[in-house]
């Protein structure tokens, strides 16, 4: 489908513009089984994964939506009025120079190449549903590490990819995780050999373009025994008229002594729903931490996991949620703890500005047999108005003795006087108030990396610079 | 007219009048003692200069250098020059003294253009010594936690790093121990200069010991009833506010 529109809609907020479209691939509108083996067929999948991608769509069309616990606005979206895969038909690009020029202008603009050539060991750039680009330092290549697009992983590391694929989410684990083992595209394959350390970041970027579109990426990353690896992604998509989904499966192995960190800043338009399934599994010795901040989208429902299945396993999240006018940000975190000495650590910050409303969900599940095990979990909420607002339900199960976990949960409120007094120094309304949340967030942003740290004030500060006045 | 210039003002909250119709001109370079028995409506005037939205001003006028202040935003008289040390500090918790005010003073630059940071901690260093802190205190968040006398000090700080044309200080001697107050005393005053004019609001004839006003008004009941010399605070002290209050029968003087 071609559109006429040659100009390009541009909005004030960085992520909030489009190019034409211009897909050759299109599984039309709707979902069904005749969607699902066109997905299959343009992705040239082996007949496992076809089937695979049947059995999780009969599921997804078996579950009923999670309303009874979560949000009622779920039934906002029409799963009928979506388009499931759109591509250009190619394969992705090793060099900038050979992606097409509106897409190639879409990263540009987002500043994805700049920070390849600064900090980045490697880039993938999504745009819909297939990688447009690709590519890992040659240092880093050389080392043995793989960093491809998903269908390239299933491709040319059939071995590995079967191995691990839905081993860590299965297909039934939710009704969206169902809905993305049926229609997934896209998202990264990493494999990293056992001792290698990456040094710097690889990256991924997932680029909504197309109005009613789902965006279903899927991405598996296996650090081999005593391997480390830094993993970020980076989402936006310009505003619609209609309601857009994400709905992505992450799945992380940590093999014995590896060490995963994945660091996600999502920056979805404010009519994405953005509802996404992440679980690691960390081995003997292995950590897998998660820094997730969501600062966009209508209803974000997102529970980063761990499973601590090795002995002395550690599992973390740090996590800031940021929910503005009209927004939910339903975020949460889980550990299951699976072996002895294992520890896991949870540190939850919300904001909630305006009439908008921060969850959190906890699990921390700690069964009888086990000893020495350790959480720590802090979740803490600023509410910036009086109508705004947030929910806490941590569930905390831990039996046997000899387990130790710790809990705790504030809720606090940017006054008018605290504003006042910043403002009688010289800072605007908006200044103030933006200088607040990153002093509450201030202690958990020291814990990230440098240049997610400054892109994450930035963000703050053009989130409350909209909110006020 | 170099000056900060307050007209027959009337502060209101809800139904009741606080102040009712003050007159005070600080001109730059002089410090105005402002003393009162509590409640006489001494903080109220501050906070209503400051541009605090929960008071309504029913009458009166307030000229900053000649311009009308009551219809800027509080933002916007900070950055004209206003400095307010708040007789009760706001707590700013996980923000760090340093970046407090270095935000504060990149406000005051034009648009596009960064604040020094080599400059600025070097003055900031300056003051902290001059205020005799720690310099380990500019990593502390503001006001978190700080003892009384911490929290004066830093307002005082803060006035040494925002340079401004008028300060009006609430009470910043009040819960200093002698020491605090002399070294506070002492940052005071070495900023006296013929740009800063200083109101001062105290309790205690003690401070006006060493910072030594040019004028001296006793506010009752939101009015002055008496300006004077220095040595209407030593008067004041010796015969207390019923003395003070009797001259109030008297035509407003200023
Ligand atoms: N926001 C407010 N709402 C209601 N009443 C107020 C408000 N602010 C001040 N007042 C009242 O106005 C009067 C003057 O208060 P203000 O704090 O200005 O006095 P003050 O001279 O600073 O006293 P002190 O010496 O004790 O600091 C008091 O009676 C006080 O209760
Ligand atoms: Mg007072």
């Amino acid at each position: 489908m071609k559109t006429e529109t040659s100009a390009v809609n541009i909005d004030r907020s960085k992520g909030d513009f489009f190019y034409p479209e211009a897909h050759v691939r299109d599984a039309g509108i709707g979902l069904s089984e005749k969607t699902v083996h066109y997905i299959a067929d343009v992705k040239e999948d082996p007949d496992w994964v076809r089937e695979y991608r049947l059995r999780g769509l009969k599921t997804f069309l078996e579950k009923p939506l999670p309303t009874h616990w979560a949000s009622k606005d779920l039934e906002a979206i029409d799963f009928n009025k979506i388009r499931y895969y759109l591509s250009p038909g190619t394969e992705p690009k090793r060099s900038w120079e050979e992606v097409p020029d509106d897409i190639k202008r879409t990263f540009e603009r987002l500043g994805i190449p700049e920070q390849e050539r600064k900090f980045l060991a490697g880039v993938e750039a999504q745009f819909d549903s297939e990688a447009v680009y690709s590519n890992i330092k040659k240092a880093v290549g050389e080392q043995g590490v793989i960093f491809v697009g998903s269908r390239e992983g299933l491709k040319n590391y059939p071995e590995i990819f079967r191995k691990w694929f839905g081993k860590v989410i299965p297909i039934a684990d939710n009704k969206f995780s169902a809905l993305n083992s049926a229609v997934f595209s896209g998202g990264s394959f990493i494999y990293v050999p056992p001792g290698v350390k990456v040094k710097h970041p690889l990256q991924a970027y997932f680029r909504i373009n197309a109005e009613n579109f789902g965006q279903f990426e899927r991405t598996l990353i296996i650090a081999d025994e005593g391997s480390e690896v830094t993993y970020m992604e980076g989402c936006t998509a310009p505003k619609f008229n209609t309601p857009t989904l994400h709905s992505a499966v992450v799945e992380l192995i940590a093999l014995k002594g590896a060490k995963i960190q994945y660091i996600t800043v999502q920056n979805w338009a404010s009519n994405v729903f953005n509802l996404v399934t992440k679980r690691g599994l960390a081995q003997e010795n292995a950590e897998v931490k998660w820094i997730d901040c969501n600062i966009g989208s209508r209803l974000t429902m997102k529970y980063p996991s761990v499973i601590m299945k090795g002995r002395k396993a550690r599992g973390e999240v740090l996590s800031i949620a940021l929910a503005n006018d009209g927004q939910h940000q339903d975020t949460g975190a889980k550990m299951i703890h699976a072996a002895d000495e294992t520890t896991s650590n949870i540190v939850s910050k919300s904001i909630s500005i305006g009439k908008g409303r921060a969850t959190y969900r906890g699990l921390v599940h700690v069964p009888k047999h086990l000893k020495h095990c350790k959480n720590n979990t802090e979740c803490d909420a600023l509410l910036i108005n009086a109508t705004s607002r947030t929910d806490t339900y941590p569930a905390i199960t831990v039996r046997g003795t000899g387990n130790a976990v710790q809990h705790e949960a504030s809720v606090s409120q940017v006054s008018a006087e605290q504003i006042f007094y910043m403002q009688q120094r010289g800072l605007t309304e908006a200044q103030a108030m933006s200088l607040s949340v990153n002093g509450f967030v201030n202690d958990l942003v020291r814990q990230f990396p440098m240049e997610y740290s400054v892109e994450l004030k930035r963000l703050i500060e053009l989130e409350m610079e909209g909110s006020v006045g | 007219m170099k000056e900060l210039n307050i007209e027959n003002l009337h502060i209101t909250v809800g139904e009741q009048e606080i102040v009712r119709g003050l007159t005070l001109r600080v001109p730059r370079g002089e410090v105005h003692a402002l003393m009162g028995p509590n409640g006489s409506g001494k903080s109220t005037l501050a906070k209503v200069l400051a541009g605090h939205p929960d008071y309504q001003v029913s009458a009166g006028k307030v000229l900053i250098d000649g311009e009308n202040l009551l219809e800027l935003e509080p933002d916007e008289r900070a950055r004209r020059g206003l400095f307010m040390a708040f007789q009760y500090p706001s707590e700013i918790p996980g923000v760090t003294i340093a970046n407090f005010l270095r935000a504060a003073l990149q406000s005051r630059l034009p648009e596009g253009k960064e604040l020094e940071a080599t400059d600025y901690y070097a003055k900031l260093y300056e003051k902290i010594e001059l205020l005799g802190m720690d310099r380990s205190f500019t990593s502390r968040a503001v006001n978190e936690g700080f003892s009384g006398g911490e929290k004066k000090r830093t307002e005082i700080l803060q006035l040494a790093m925002l340079e401004p044309k008028y300060a009006v200080l609430d009470e910043t001697d009040s819960g200093l121990d002698i020491d605090a107050l002399k070294t506070v005393a002492h940052g005071v005053n070495s900023l006296r200069c013929p740009d800063l004019g200083i109101l001062l609001i105290t309790h205690y004839q003690r401070l006006l010991n060493y910072i030594i006003p040019d004028h001296v008004h006793v506010m009752v009941a939101g009015r002055i009833v008496r300006s004077g010399r220095k040595e209407l605070a030593l008067e004041l002290e010796e015969r207390g506010y019923d003395w003070a209050r009797e001259g109030s029968a008297e035509p407003a003087f200023r």
